[in-house]
């Protein structure tokens, strides 16, 4: 990088004595060029080793790369944490104007550490870090109020972001999440808990900014050619058209679509809650993260009628996607997207994750139909399948935790099974809530195996559907293979950091030729070499941690409802997660 | 004819900044500290976006409010900028009250709009288009 590049600066933050410090760590960035290769680094120095996910010893690391505030669709920031709902590595990514925001503010890395005495905010630019008190803005209603007071508060509108959280990150909910510019979210494994335990409630950060390059001509050609692919290729337009959503048609037809806790594949209302139906009945606006011109945030706007005065609606504009309507749609039987729509506006309010709402709901409806749950542990709440206000009374009873019963729902699916049994039906993976794809065996080796046990990890949703479109089966070995090469290409995505929908854009060649005019000369194996280190260096943390590939629970439901490539078998799946550790660990 | 940037619909801009990135590139560089245009939320995102640029005034007060002579009109609308003069009083950006003239923080200096029109090239949803000044008038005005 040019000297002047301020990538380097890595600005540390103590809540406990309210005092920061920037150091410059050019050999972190040389060497794993930054996001999620320098997140993984920093957590390793910060984080002692059985730190309490909720102590004030869990670092929360934010990283940025190369490629942001420089090239599209290098649009997001890594989060890494130790996750209070799996107790080990939590990473997650998220966009709007988070990642430009903390490149123009002249640091490559966050870290923040300690407990703050009160609640308070944090206000980041390029020259200092202010405490704010956020004593007033503890225990809101609605995430979204905080967000407003932070805009109107403090200045540099369309050169910042603001990161805050709800009422579930206060309580501290296992699966709460950090909302950033309203629509995006560091949603899984709980980084809003980590926020809420150090009483931080959001983070306003600013910057603008010149970066250097090392030669403008070369600099301005490689963009053209990637804003051009951005903007004129077929496989980003769907992103762009429909989004996400577009996902729940051409996987319900392939019996993929978990439904009703995932008793079935299919869902029979998968056409009314498509993203082609929400489309044409709710899209009101489409957003962009900040420098990507794809813009695949979509929202609906939803007019509901006051529950008794005539002449009075509320609307509202809600964010979906695919993994949102399988979580809050199919996998809870809810048909409606009006029903979908005002459950996420409940989960939003309180600043949930909303995949693991999902599948936590999921789980205690089937719990209180087989009567493993009565109705005073639901604190008279009647769970039903495709209740959609019954859902929303639910999520905020977990939030208050009104009865032991929703305590426990609040600490994750794994753990409310684990007491009140019905293990064999909750969808967890590795101690998360599972995302919408029950694709074949590859998508649940990859959520068992994957660094954050995430469907983004290595792709085996992708992998399965590969399998099937061929008809060609894979050998174990060739699975794992494959999905240890995506995951390994992944960290080096996420070290740049690049958003996953430009994978097909930001091919290892494209990638070497993008860093080359910014004075980073480094050739596709360069980088193959840094993506393995990565994963590995995460891999070791997680075993650090206590993460035992060998004593991983399968739930039974993941074996008995059919996916596109047949049933999946428990037993293949531990000899494919065995492999994968024994490659990582070799 | 002199040519203007014009907000052609702003309710199709997405808020992706890509037209600020590029104003800036223009210099060789990445960020945004260059750029001569801005995109901000109209107070949060789902009230959608404000797009801020130089709409090349008749009499263009930013150019009145410099008193060295730094900023003068240019026939047909808008304004030119002379380095040299210039004291980095920041009455211009003062007197613009939409905003558009922007301010280099390091040279302490106002940034205008030159009207290249190089940002309306990199909108993904014409949301911008360079404009011929005087003759026709945009149904959108």
């Amino acid at each position: 990088m040019p000297a002047s590049d301020p990538l380097d600066r890595v600005l540390r933050i103590d809540l406990s004595n309210a005092t920061y410090e920037v150091t410059e760590r050019l050999e972190l960035f040389a060497e794993a060029l930054g996001g999620a290769g320098v997140a993984i680094r920093l957590l390793d120095e910060h984080c002692p080793q059985g730190a309490d996910p909720l102590g004030p010893e869990n670092p929360i690391v934010f990283a940025v790369g190369p490629l942001v505030g420089l090239y599209p669709l290098a649009s997001k920031t890594v989060a890494m944490f130790k996750s209070p709902l799996t107790g080990n590595l939590g990473e997650s990514h998220a966009g709007g104007r988070s990642a430009v925001s903390i490149r123009m503010a002249g640091y490559g890395a966050i870290v923040i550490t300690g407990r703050s005495p009160s609640p308070t905010y944090l206000v980041i630019d390029d020259e200092r870090v202010t405490f704010r008190d956020a004593s007033a803005l503890w225990g809101l209603r609605s995430s979204a109020t905080a967000g407003s007071v932070l805009r109107e508060r403090e200045g540099g509108s369309g050169h910042r972001s603001i990161l805050r959280i709800g009422p579930a990150g206060e309580a501290g909910i296992r699966y709460a999440c950090v909302i950033t510019e309203t629509y995006r979210h560091f949603g899984r494994l709980g980084l809003g808990a980590v926020f809420g335990s150090k009483r931080l409630k959001g983070i306003v950060i600013r910057g603008n900014r010149t970066l250097p390059v090392a030669d403008a001509a070369a600099y301005r050609r490689r963009y053209d050619l990637l804003f051009r692919a951005a903007t004129s290729s077929p496989a980003m337009r769907k992103y762009h058209d429909l989004g996400t959503a577009m996902n729940v048609l051409p996987l319900n037809e392939v019996g993929a679509l978990p439904s009703r806790n995932l008793c079935a594949a299919r869902f029979e209302a998968a056409e009314a809650i498509s993203g082609e139906a929400m489309a044409a009945r709710f899209l009101g606006r489409r957003l962009a993260c900040s420098h990507c011109p794809v813009a695949c945030i979509h929202l609906a706007a939803l007019r509901t009628p006051h529950p008794h005065e005539p002449y009075f609606y509320k609307t509202s504009m809600l964010g979906y996607d695919y993994e949102l309507i399988y979580a809050l749609g199919s996998l809870l039987g809810v048909a409606e997207p009006e029903g979908i729509l005002r459950l996420a506006d409940e989960v939003e309010i309180q600043g949930l994750d909303a995949m693991s709402t999902g599948v936590v709901l999921a789980w205690a409806t089937e719990a209180y139909e087989r009567g493993l749950v009565t109705a005073a542990d639901l604190d008279g709440v009647a769970l039903a399948w495709g209740d959609a206000d019954a859902y929303a009374k639910a999520v905020r009873r977990i939030v208050r935790r009104t009865t032991d019963f929703y305590r426990a729902l609040g600490r994750g699916v794994d753990h409310a099974a684990s007491v009140y049994g019905g293990g064999e039906f909750a969808l967890a993976l590795g101690r998360n809530e599972m995302p919408g794809y029950h694709t074949g065996p590859a998508c649940h080796v990859g959520f068992l195996t994957g660094s954050r046990h995430s469907h983004l990890d290595s792709a085996g949703y992708s992998l399965d559907q590969k399998t099937l479109a061929s008809g060609a089966r894979r050998t174990e070995d060739e699975v794992v293979r494959a999905l240890i090469a995506e995951e390994e290409w992944r960290q080096v995505l996420s070290s740049l950091v690049v958003c996953f929908f430009a994978r097909g854009l930001y091919v290892p060649d494209a990638v070497s030729d993008a860093l080359a005019p910014l004075g980073v000369e480094i050739d596709p194996e360069g980088l193959a070499a840094i993506g393995a280190a990565t994963l590995r260096r995460k891999w070791t943390f997680k075993r650090r941690e206590g993460f035992d590939p060998n004593a991983l629970r399968i739930p039974e439901r993941i074996c008995e409802t059919e996916t596109p490539l047949g049933r999946v078998d428990a037993d293949e799946i531990r000899r494919l997660v065995a492999r994968f550790a024994a490659i990582l660990s070799g | 004819m002199a040519k203007r940037l014009f907000v052609v619909d702003v309710d199709r801009c997405v808020g992706c900044q890509s037209c600020v990135f590029a104003c800036a590139r223009r210099a060789g560089v990445g960020g945004t500290a260059g750029a001569r245009i801005g995109v901000r939320s109209a107070g949060g995102m789902r009230k959608g976006f404000v797009v801020v640029v130089c709409r090349a005034c008749a009499d263009p007060p930013c150019a009145r409010a410099c008193p060295t002579g730094a900023l003068t009109p240019r026939d047909g609308g808008g304004v030119q900028f002379s380095p040299e003069p210039c004291a980095g009083c920041g009455e211009c950006r003062e007197a613009c009250p939409f905003g558009a003239v922007f301010w280099d923080s390091v040279a302490e200096r106002p940034l205008v709009c030159v009207y290249c029109g190089v940002c309306a090239g990199y909108c993904p949803y014409d949301v911008l288009a360079l404009d011929d000044l005087g003759g026709r008038v945009h149904a959108g005005e």
